[in-house]
């Protein structure tokens, strides 16, 4: 007690232990992107080809596009938390930082859905013949 | 913002001799947020053009292998290593450890020296495949 907001003191409940919500994801999604980014980069490599058949069966298989999805949502949560403080840190006009937040955040949850749309799509159709 | 201009503000960022600590810190922020744009884009990009159709993705691969194409590869992969090496010093340092100057200092060279080595050695690989 005598800590926290005004509100929480009057209440006697201090603080909601929820203050570092937002560096914690920072920090989970991190490792996410760590190990997710890392495994596509080392199987990129290892691919026969990058061509569109041997990229688009790859991504077929479900032990790749399951994964694949996982590090397109660790990815967009990431960026998302991480631009928000660099906006935060650099848009100073009120009006401006709050259609900043709404911009990063259609960018983020449009981006994950397209990405993990565009994964479903090859996991369950595959290869398409022009 | 609102500041009274007749309180003083603490010297900020003009006065500081710069270091390799001050340097990897905005190169966090810089690689983060070109990756959080440029890269994430490239990647839905190449995701979208695969689930298009084999003419999507010839015109993705036409864009990504041109001249232009490779300098945006080349640069946001080793805008990736520096962001991860950076990242985890920035593990490091949450954990309370690695905040004496000498260490501090190393560890900061440290993170741009391996993140070229790395992108130096994939694009190595890539190029030495393609021979």
């Amino acid at each position: 007690m005598g800590t926290g907001t005004g509100i929480g003191r009057v209440r006697g409940l201090g603080s909601a232990k929820h203050g570092a919500h937002h560096w914690l994801a920072q920090r989970y999604t991190a490792v996410g992107n760590l190990l997710l980014v890392l495994w596509l980069v080392f199987s990129l490599l290892s691919l026969p080809g990058l061509d569109y058949e041997s990229v688009v069966s790859w991504i077929h298989n479900p032990l790749v596009a399951v994964p694949l999805m996982l590090m397109v949502v660790s990815i967009f949560m990431h960026l998302r938390v991480g631009m928000q403080v660099m906006l935060e840190d650099y848009v100073h006009d009120k009006g401006l930082a709050f259609f900043s937040m709404l911009v990063l955040n259609f960018y983020a949850f449009g981006g994950a859905a397209a990405g993990v749309f565009a994964i479903a799509k090859i996991a369950f159709i595959g290869v398409v013949k022009p | 913002m609102a500041r009274s201009n007749s309180r003083p503000l603490s010297p900020h960022l003009t006065i500081w001799k710069w270091g390799p600590a001050m340097a990897v810190s905005i190169m966090h922020r810089v690689t983060g947020n070109g990756l959080a744009t440029a890269g994430a884009l490239g990647l839905i990009w190449w995701l979208m053009a695969a689930a298009t159709g084999p003419e999507a993705y010839a015109t993705f691969v036409k864009c990504a292998t041109s001249p232009i194409g490779y300098l945006v590869m080349i640069g946001l992969s080793w805008f990736f290593f520096q962001h991860l090496f950076s990242g985890l010093r920035h593990f490091v340092l949450d954990m309370g450890a690695g905040y004496e100057l000498k260490n501090n200092k190393m560890w900061s060279i440290a993170t741009f020296i391996l993140s070229l080595l790395t992108t130096g050695f994939v694009w190595l690989y890539i190029f030495g495949k393609a021979l």
